[in-house]
This record gives C-alpha cells, sequence and structure tokens, in this order.
C-alpha cells in the first residue's frame, strides 16, 4: 500500500473512530451522523496531504509535525463551527485532531510504500 | 672478543631483515612479527605505492614454514572479498626464503579500535562484516581457524579486513549442508597444517579444534565469532562476563556452544540472528515467552503506543468530564 493510499485509509478509520466518540457527549448525540461524516471527511483530507507529505519527506519527527500542524489546522475549522446552540467545542475537536494527525504521520513515514523516483 | 647480548639483538634483527636486492621492492619499516614470519611496508617501485610484505624469519630447516606462507597465499589469492585484505604479488628471495606481498591496510586492530565504538549496534553491525567476509570464505571452501581480535582490522572508514589466514584451512564443501569437512587426505595444501598439531587461540579456538579431532567445519569458526561478539560486548574474552541484554547473551552461548550441533550452522544464520536483534525482533537463539513477545512488541512500536494513549486517555478524560 503507498503512503497516500494508507493516509487516507488510517485518515478515514480514526476520523470515523473519532467522530463516534461524539456519542458519550448527550448533547450532541442527534447529531452523531453528521458527525461521524464530517469527521470521516476531515481524516481523509488530512491522511491524503500527511500521505503525499511522506512522500516527499522521509523523516519521522517532521512527518509526525507535519500530521500534528495539519490535524491541528483541519481540527480548528471543523471547531470553529458551532453547534446548534451556537457552542464551540475547540478543546474536545482540536485536542483530539492534532493527535490522530500524529499518528497518521508517524504511520505514513513507517510504513507504506514509496514509488521508485522517476529515472529522467 | 664477546659480544653483548644487545649486539647478538641487533645482528639478529639485521640477518631477519628480507634483503631486497634485484627486487622490484624497497623496505621502509618492519611493521610486526608474527610465529613464523615478519611483516615489512615496502615500496613497489614499478606501482609507486607501499604495500605490506611478509616474509618467513624464523628458522626453517625443512621448508615448512616457507609452505605454508605460500599455501596462505594461495588461499587469500582465491578470496576476492573487500573483507578479505588482497594479495598481490608472492615470489622467493635470492637466499631461499618466500614472500608474498599484500594490501597495506591502514587502520586499527579490532581489540585497539573497540573503545571508538560507541554503541551495541555499532559493535554488531561490525560483527555482520566480518560474518560476510568468513562466510564469502566458507563459501570458497576455506576456514580461517583463528578468528580473534588481534587478526581482524578495522580501516579509517569503518571497513573491515580479516587478517592473517595462516592457519586457514581449505575444505570441501558439502552439498546437504553450509558446512564443509576437511579432505581427508588433503593434497599438497592441507598437509601444512595436517600434522595433528593444534594450531589457533585459546578462548577463540572452538573445542573440536582446540582437541584436534580432525573434522572442523564452518562451525568451528562461528565458534571463534562469537567469542569475538563477546568480546565486543564486554570488550574482554574473560567468559564469565555476559552481556546483559538476554537475546545477546543467547546468540553468544550458542554461537560458542561446546557441542558444534548446538552452534549456528553458517555465519549467514549468526548475522542473520544479528540483524532480527537490531531490528527488534525475535532470535533464533532466544525462544520468548508470550509476555517477552508483548514487551518487545511495545518497546518497538513504543512512539506509536504512546499516540494512541494519549488520544485514548484525552478522549476518555473528556467524556469523564462532560458526563460529571
Amino acid at each position: 500500500m503507498n503512503k497516500i493510499v494508507l493516509g487516507l485509509v488510517l485518515g478515514a478509520v480514526l476520523g470515523a473512530f473519532d467522530g463516534l466518540t461524539a456519542w458519550f457527549t448527550p448533547e450532541v448525540r442527534s447529531q452523531l451522523l453528521g458527525i461521524v461524516i464530517g469527521s470521516t471527511i476531515k481524516g481523509l483530507i488530512a491522511g491524503i496531504l500527511i500521505g503525499y507529505f511522506a512522500r516527499k519527506v522521509n523523516s519521522l519527527p517532521l512527518g509526525i509535525l507535519f500530521g500534528l500542524g495539519v490535524g491541528l489546522i483541519l481540527a480548528f475549522i471543523v471547531a470553529a463551527m458551532p453547534n446548534p446552540a451556537g457552542k464551540h467545542y475547540y478543546f474536545e475537536i482540536m485536542l483530539p485532531g492534532s493527535i490522530v494527525g500524529m499518528i497518521v504521520g508517524y504511520a505514513t513515514q513507517r510504513f507504506g510504500t514509496t514509488p521508485y523516483p522517476a529515472t529522467r | 672478543m664477546k659480544l653483548t647480548d644487545n649486539a647478538l639483538e641487533r645482528l639478529r634483527s639485521a640477518v631477519d631483515l628480507p634483503d631486497l636486492e634485484g627486487t622490484r621492492y624497497r623496505l621502509l619499516e618492519k611493521l610486526g612479527q608474527g610465529g613464523m614470519g615478519g611483516v615489512y611496508r615496502v615500496e613497489d617501485t614499478m606501482l609507486s605505492r607501499d604495500v605490506a610484505m611478509k616474509v618467513v624469519t624464523a628458522p626453517d630447516g625443512d621448508g615448512d614454514l616457507a609452505a605454508r606462507l605460500m599455501r596462505e597465499a594461495k588461499v587469500i589469492a582465491r578470496l576476492e572479498h573487500s573483507g578479505i585484505v588482497p594479495v598481490h604479488d608472492v615470489g622467493q628471495f635470492p637466499d631461499g626464503r618466500v614472500y608474498y606481498t599484500m594490501k597495506l591496510v591502514q587502520g586499527k586492530r579490532l581489540d585497539a579500535y573497540i573503545p571508538e565504538l560507541g554503541s551495541i549496534p555499532e559493535r554488531l553491525r561490525l560483527l555482520q562484516k566480518i560474518c560476510d567476509a568468513v562466510g564469502f570464505a566458507h563459501a570458497r571452501g576455506v576456514l580461517h581457524r583463528d578468528l580473534k581480535p588481534q587478526n581482524i582490522m578495522v580501516g579509517p572508514f569503518g571497513e573491515v579486513l580479516v587478517m592473517d589466514w595462516g592457519l586457514s584451512k581449505i575444505v570441501r564443501e558439502q552439498e546437504a549442508r553450509n558446512t564443509a569437512v576437511i579432505s581427508p587426505k588433503g593434497g599438497d595444501e592441507n598437509e601444512v597444517t595436517a600434522h595433528g598439531t593444534v594450531l589457533g587461540t585459546p578462548g577463540y579456538m572452538a573445542p573440536e579444534q582446540q582437541s584436534g579431532s580432525g573434522t572442523l567445519d564452518a562451525r568451528a569458526d562461528v565458534f571463534s565469532l562469537g567469542a569475538i561478539l563477546r568480546f565486543l560486548l564486554a570488550e574482554t574474552a574473560d567468559v564469565s562476563i555476559a552481556p546483559r541484554s538476554r537475546a545477546l547473551r543467547a546468540i553468544v552461548d550458542k554461537a560458542t556452544a561446546q557441542d558444534p550441533n548446538m552452534r549456528y550452522d553458517s555465519t549467514a544464520a549468526l548475522s542473520n540472528d544479528l540483524s532480527a536483534y537490531l531490528d527488534g525482533l525475535s532470535v533464533n537463539a532466544y525462544p520468548e515467552g508470550a509476555l517477552a513477545k508483548l514487551w518487545r512488541w511495545a518497546v518497538r512500536n513504543r512512539v506509536w503506543l504512546l499516540m494512541v494513549l494519549a488520544y485514548l486517555v484525552m478522549r476518555t478524560l473528556f467524556i469523564l468530564w462532560r458526563t460529571r
């Protein structure tokens, strides 16, 4: 599996799982489906970006750092959208989102294949 | 007139010096003295380069040492490998002494180089290079039989050269296993070491070699490599000092097992176990329990595990905070 596909799959799975944890927050339980879909899409985008970075840069610390950054930015965009009651969940979304980004960053650096460089 | 001991010694040294008159070589300095001969730094005047010259200097009435030196040169010549010092030339001086010239290795002996090797992985990788060179010789049907730190040179760029093939043995490869057995009736090449004399270095010599039982195979060199591994890890040849890591201890114990059947079959098998250790995988020499396996996996994936744990802890804390 190449690094971009790995990032995409892992980002989607972890994103969906992250979204599902909203079930434990009673006030947003009714919007669970939307949260899971949104979180999965966020994970997909993060996974592609992080996987692409891993394909270009071969460095575990930089990969984790990039994952942290991407996870944080995308989570911030999501957290900036308030719920119907007008409430924001910055910490609850941004902190786990950034860790998910780090996990994807780590995984794409350690695993996944890189295509051979062009010979031309 | 009575000569003093000092004067006698100087005379003896002068007599030992090879007479290079009429050859393409010019004597520069003496590099060392072995059991049967001396090693000199000489200049190859035709190619304008310095090379090392090994010459028989010990009394050699029956020509045994000369035959051994010639045989050593022939053995090395058939071993063209980056880890084995190449022979350039072989010949005989007018006084009948034989010599061969080889690449002049600029570096340190392994025993002197060890303090420069910081980490355990560095030491293991160095042993793997020795395994590669010795394994190549085994594949060409040659046993070294005198592997020890003093016979390994490490070059300025970390390159490893296995030296002193004077006790090496030409063997016949056996098809069934990656080992070889001494030809029972060796030809010219085998006669030199077929006198039943025990040759080798105690501490690095396999028990079967020490007992002179007559049948040696690649596992005799594996024993010596195991002893070198112990030396690399403990910086002493003392067998009572064991490596801290259980897996490494098991590798050393397996390589230096008294019974050849309990040892690694080949240098490649030893090297593979070292690779597995370096990669954090399980080694053949050390069967692990489920807990030990789990622990090794956790240590190997600690960064990953810490991140997952951090995520779960954070999520749990948020849930507890929300539901209080």
